[in-house]
């Protein structure tokens, strides 16, 4: 019951602002002869630990800019982290930015089963799943068209039915509760309760306190890359609250 | 090693379905469809037949197979490593998403533009019979210089795909390469013209040379050329190896430039 499923420990991610953007060979020739290559050095993440047991769902808190979307693409793998571990145990499911994988020129069904090759899911699977997941997405006849002539609700409505088709052990959610219209939304809230219900861990980066209270038992608050607090939903919650109104 | 052969298990049905994308999108919409894959190289034939010996009043008559030889293979290379120049770039999208292995995207479009190679391997083998070029017992050997083909264009690809994700003039220096790898690879015309000018070392030089030289040695019936053969093989062979080793160095930096 109480497995750690995610560790994170000391992670740092640092990028490289190039104060001027040097993109051709021969800028880089010229900077680097004349000694002008600056980087400007920036932590998006700094020495960030902590740990998530199974079944948490945590949530994480903090302003823009405070590294909230960077630690979930460290976690999904998108990113690697310049210093520091993460170890994941089970299946990920991120769900950051729906549909951006497709191809527009494809059309869904042909979609389905690209997208779901790009999240790992093997051939039968998808077969297995197809149905289903047309039936979800509730695109009915459209399944058959390429996907850029879909409107932006086709396509994350689409992008959620394939990315929610499997039950993951940890579920990573970037702000995607806002999918279609009110109909599918509550569709899609319901789908993601009941898939926590079933005990899966879950990251959740939300700007609405009311949701993450909602949702989680944990949760976590960062400021500029740093871990400022950790611990119950309810605690976090205080502090953040009480660096919002010092601010 | 062990874990990277896992992965690739994993992501192998991700592989079959962006090289099944990459054949299904390319003639989608095009009356003709997949015909273009032999009817491109056949008619690029006929003009270059026309040029140079219609023009120049050579008479052998199984000139045109000569010149789709060398033209099948270059357009392979040629077409391969352009895409897989762009590979990572033209991905970012999903790069930036999803977790993938990435080295999927440049192997996928050299995978499929080897199944367009071989399909077009048709048009040679109808224009050899009928213009009487009869296969010997040395047209097996022709797998060797399209392996050696396949590896070396594997190995380019990588190195390319890596370096234009930092510079993206990668892309048009590649193309202006190109042109000039074409021009010393004696596509049509004879390299003796070449040699008795004293430039033979332009050829000597160029591995894809070597690759085609090994490769009309099967077609046309001779053993294969042990000189050209084992250059072309070290060449490769070095290649890849170079392209696995420079790709997995720079990875992890592909996302923050792209």
């Amino acid at each position: 019951m109480s497995k750690t499923v995610l560790s994170v420990d000391h992670v740092g991610m640092k990028f490289n602002l190039a104060s001027e953007k040097v993109d051709d060979l021969k800028d880089y020739v010229i900077k680097f002869l004349k000694r002008q290559l600056m980087y400007k050095e920036f932590w998006a993440l700094k020495d960030v630990t902590f740990e998530v047991k199974k079944g948490d769902r945590v949530g994480i808190l903090g302003l823009n800019g405070a590294g909230k979307s960077t630690l979930l693409k460290c976690v999904a793998g998108v990113l690697k982290p310049t210093e520091g571990k993460i170890t994941t145990k089970g299946v990920i499911v991120p769900l950051l930015e729906l549909g951006a994988g497709f191809d527009k020129q494809y059309t869904g069904a042909e979609n389905i089963y690209l997208y779901g090759a790009m999240l790992g899911y093997s051939k039968s699977f998808i077969e297995e799943k197809y149905k289903e997941i047309v039936k979800f997405s509730e695109l009915g006849d459209f399944i058959n068209v390429p996907v850029k002539n879909y409107s932006s609700g086709m396509k994350s409505r689409l992008g959620f039915s394939i990315a929610t088709i499997v039950e993951p052990d940890i579920l990573i959610l970037d702000e995607v509760l806002s999918v279609g219209d009110a109909k599918f939304r509550k569709k899609s809230e319901k789908k993601i309760k009941s898939m926590i219900d079933k005990n899966v861990t879950v990251l959740f980066v939300s700007h609405s306190i009311d949701q993450v209270r909602d949702i989680c038992n944990k949760a976590i608050l960062l400021e500029q890359g740093h871990l400022v607090a950790s611990g119950d939903v309810e605690d976090v919650i205080a502090i953040y609250e009480s660096k919002i109104s010092e601010n | 090693m062990k874990r990277l052969f896992k992965n690739f298990l994993k992501y192998r049905y991700l592989l079959r379905e962006l090289i099944k994308k990459d054949i299904k999108l390319k003639y989608r919409r095009s009356y003709l469809g997949i015909l273009w894959t032999l009817l491109e190289p056949l008619f690029t034939m006929m003009v270059l037949t026309l040029v140079f010996s219609g023009f120049y009043g050579k008479s052998d008559k199984t000139f045109p197979v000569y010149i789709l030889t060398g033209r099948l293979l270059f357009t392979f290379f040629s077409n391969s490593t352009k895409a897989a120049t762009k590979s990572i770039r033209s991905n970012a999208g999903m790069i930036k998403k999803v977790y993938v292995p990435k080295y999927i995207y440049p192997i996928s479009t050299i995978c499929s533009n080897f199944i367009f190679f071989m399909i077009s391997l048709i048009v040679l083998v109808a224009v050899a019979l009928v213009l009487g070029v009869y296969p010997t017992k040395y047209v097996f050997l022709a797998v060797v210089p399209i392996l050696n083909l396949l590896v070396m264009t594997l190995g380019v690809g990588l190195m390319l795909a890596t370096f234009s994700v930092f510079f993206r003039d990668m892309e048009y220096l590649w193309g202006i390469v190109l042109t000039l790898i074409m021009y010393c690879c004696a596509i049509f015309y004879e390299p003796k013209r070449v040699i008795k000018t004293g430039f033979g070392w332009i050829l000597e030089i160029n591995p894809l040379y070597w690759v085609i030289e090994n490769f009309r040695d099967a077609v046309f019936g001779r053993p294969l050329d042990m000189r050209a053969f084992a250059f072309s093989t070290t060449f490769a062979c070095v290649t890849l190896v170079l392209g696995i080793f420079v790709f997995y160095k720079q990875q992890d930096k592909f996302i923050l430039n792209i």
